[in-house]
């Protein structure tokens, strides 16, 4: 059993817990992920490491409350006990030689991009963080981000804070103002990191994604996770999460990542009757 | 005096329409009386075949002449001696290929079915023998892997008095048994008691750890293991590289199967989504394919279609699957090779393009290989397919650990004995040494593996 030792809302529905799991704390590196399950009857879901502190054995991830299981997980609270919790798993970050680097993360997958960042700019590399959000309410991090890059360049859709349009347009703007990046790091929803690819070819820029397909095991058991890149058949969970950019087949992502969208609004429905039952 | 009659005892099967909607064991196993009848068929050989033909020697005279006997305690001990998985093996052997291949009684009508005596034996209820835990002082060996090979190895381990953690990845103990093999194949609680009893026995299972990941083989031994058995087996699965794997509705076998079996995604109380189609292909004729092809007609598909590119006569699963998935439904499409999965405008699985073939000259395997027939194409409409092609060693381990040598398929190299590797104090076994294999092979392994950590530990010592 693994022990939540802290959680915290960081904004309405993205939620951080930090779990006491000693082992997967020992071995993490940015880029990682790990799979945990509730309980007996829960589900296998992956998610990446957003911190980790070998001292204490603790793991950091952060989320999204998006179906069933992130409801209930949700709902868990501090000394609450997660039935399993392996990892660390698939391949770390490797950047290799760079100066300058522009992170980009999308709502979300500015959690997943945190640590790939913080370790750059521990190395010495000049990193540009560049944050997109929906809107001011839904800034989450924002203090980490400014400690991790040497500048955090938030944007929001609708301009509520920072500068206003999507991710693309800054990182455009930012290379029209003289900016050169030796690479960009993009982490988050599917549409956002195809954009970034399409605008980043045009740039002559390399391109480092972070993918989240369906996963059930996370050893490269059950294909699930399998993504097109460079023509060939990966294995997220094994040869990934982070692919080059410039290879991977986005739209079939995007179309497999939906396969389950249906039986998840029903969980969610269920899952809300459940809850009206218990209130009752 | 042997009863001469030539034919099996029959074996009582689940009802069909249960079959047909739930999960319920099908073989339903032999009475007493049956065990008796069918024991007794055996001839007793002076030079008996079948035990040959066993990959872990049960000797097989003696436990069928003590059930003949009704002295069934007894029987069991005998069967437990050399095989501590006997209720698993009894049910997922493919026996006509070895023991029963080499029954005398084969010669002029049906063999001993050595298989179901074996099953009634092995769960024929005894009282817990008083065991004694392993000596603190003894050596630790840490077993990689809690399926077949893992299991036997670490029991075998336990019986020669070693110390034994078993790590797993998953989070459930049993490998191919719980993840793989489906509840009416082989019900889940029959592994759950061989692991409660390798428990009893002193052994710890760690879950959730993934070796090559969350712990390195090479800190095993830091932590004081003085030898490693790795029965990671093969879970890699294998697509085929035709347009179309892509879409909606394309599962390996391995995740079609985990999803139901470990992750009970056919019970309304469990979370994990069940992959239900109406119409489902299943490719490939074996074992893994037969189990997968019966759990969709358990979800409620209304056809389900084995897709198999050489004929009948080549399938490589047991008989007793094939026939039971063909009672169930299952309708055997031979001689058929897909060549192109077919999307709607949704990005899902609409057709299952196929081409017709012949069988020509035998290829490396020995089997006659199928050539594409020109101008065949036709269309299955499907919504769901399932590879069933086989799977390849999982890279994990081999990738993370120095000096561990591997083939161009990705299997342990061993030396002569099957299982020792090029590391000194590390040995190997089951599909992570021979590709996807059998139960039985892994469990053969999992033993011969026990035998030479021994004699490795004790020139150690």
């Amino acid at each position: 059993m693994y022990r939540i030792v802290e959680k915290e809302f960081l904004n309405p529905t993205v939620v951080k817990i930090v779990v006491d799991a000693p082992r997967v704390a020992k071995k993490a590196l940015p880029g990682q992920f790990i799979i945990l399950k509730i309980d007996e009857v829960g589900e296998r879901v992956p998610f990446t490491v957003a911190d980790f502190d070998r001292e204490r054995g603790y793991v950091t991830v952060i989320f999204q409350i998006v179906g069933a299981t992130t409801e209930r997980l949700a709902e868990l609270e501090e000394g609450d006990f997660l039935s399993d919790f392996a990892g660390p798993l698939g391949q770390p970050t490797e950047v290799g030689q760079v100066k300058r680097v522009a992170v980009i993360g999308g709502g979300l997958g500015c959690a997943i991009a945190l640590p790939q960042a913080k370790a750059l700019h521990e190395r010495g590399v000049d990193v540009d963080i560049i944050a997109g959000f929906k809107t001011r309410d839904l800034v989450i991090l924002e203090k980490e981000m400014t400690e991790a890059s040497t500048r955090l360049i938030l944007t929001t859709d609708d301009g509520s804070v920072g500068r206003s349009g999507l991710v693309t347009q800054v990182l455009k703007d930012e290379v029209e103002a003289g900016a050169k990046y030796d690479l960009v790091i993009a982490i988050g929803p599917v549409i956002m990191m195809k954009f970034v690819e399409k605008l980043t070819a045009e740039l002559g820029l390399p391109l480092i994604v972070s993918l989240n397909p369906i996963m059930i095991d996370g050893t490269g058991m059950c294909g699930g996770c399998r993504v097109r890149v460079g023509g060939e058949i990966k294995f997220a969970c094994v040869d990934g999460p982070d692919f080059d950019g410039h290879q991977v087949d986005f739209d079939e992502l995007m179309s497999r990542n939906r396969t389950y969208t249906e039986c998840e609004r029903r969980a969610h429905e269920n899952h809300k009757c459940k809850i009206g039952r218990t209130g009752n | 005096m042997a009863n001469m009659q030539n034919t099996k005892t029959k074996m009582s099967l689940c009802d069909m329409e249960k079959r047909r909607t739930t999960f319920e064991e099908v073989a339903l196993g032999y009475t007493e009386e049956e065990a008796v009848q069918e024991a007794s068929r055996c001839l007793n050989c002076k030079n008996p075949l079948c035990r040959e033909g066993c990959p872990v020697a049960v000797n097989i005279p003696e436990f069928l002449r003590l059930a003949s006997e009704r002295r069934f305690a007894e029987a069991k001990k005998v069967l437990s001696c050399d095989n501590c998985l006997a209720s698993v093996s009894g049910r997922v052997c493919p026996q006509e290929n070895q023991c029963e291949k080499k029954c005398v009684r084969a010669k002029k009508g049906e063999s001993v079915a050595i298989g179901r005596v074996e099953r009634f034996v092995a769960d024929y209820k005894t009282e817990d023998e008083e065991v004694a835990l392993p000596d603190k002082s003894a050596p630790r060996v840490a077993v990689i892997g809690s399926g077949p090979a893992g299991l036997t190895c670490a029991g075998e381990l336990l019986l020669r008095g070693y110390n034994v953690t078993v790590f797993e990845a998953f989070h459930k103990a049993g490998g191919v048994l719980v993840y793989g093999i489906p509840e009416f194949r082989l019900p889940k609680a029959i592994v759950e008691r061989t692991v409660e009893d390798l428990k009893r026995r002193g052994a710890e299972f760690e879950y959730n750890t993934v070796i090559g990941r969350t712990l390195t083989l090479d800190e095993l031994f830091e932590e004081g293991y003085k030898a490693v058995f790795i029965g990671s087996g093969a879970g890699l699965p294998m697509f085929m590289n035709i347009p179309g794997e892509g879409l909606v509705g394309v599962y390996s076998a391995n995740e079609y199967l985990t999803r139901i079996n470990l992750m009970k995604a056919y019970r309304e109380d469990y979370d994990t989504p069940a992959p239900v189609g109406k119409r489902v292909a299943v490719i490939g004729a074996g074992n893994v394919a037969m189990d997968a092809s019966r759990c969709a007609i358990r979800l409620g598909a209304e056809e389900v279609y084995i897709v198999y590119r050489r004929g009948r006569e080549e399938i490589p699963a047991r008989a007793e699957e094939v026939e039971h998935a063909e009672e169930e439904g299952v309708v055997f499409k031979m001689l058929t090779a897909p060549e192109e999965i077919l999307s709607d405008d949704k990005g899902h699985v609409r057709a299952l393009k196929c081409s017709r073939t012949e069988l020509g000259e035998p290829d490396a395997s020995g089997r006659r290989r199928p050539v594409k027939v020109e101008n065949s194409e036709f269309e299955l409409e499907v919504d769901t397919v399932i590879m069933a092609l086989g799977t390849r060693p999982n890279p994990l381990i081999r990738s993370t650990t120095e000096n561990l040598e591997s083939d161009k398929h990705g299997c342990i190299t061993t030396a002569e004995d099957g299982v020792t590797t090029s590391r000194r104090g590390v040995f190997a076994g089951g599909d992570a040494v021979t590709g996807a294999a059998t139960v039985i092979l892994a469990m053969g392994a999992g033993k011969k593996a026990a035998e030479k950590i021994e004699e490795y530990l004790k020139n150690e010592a």
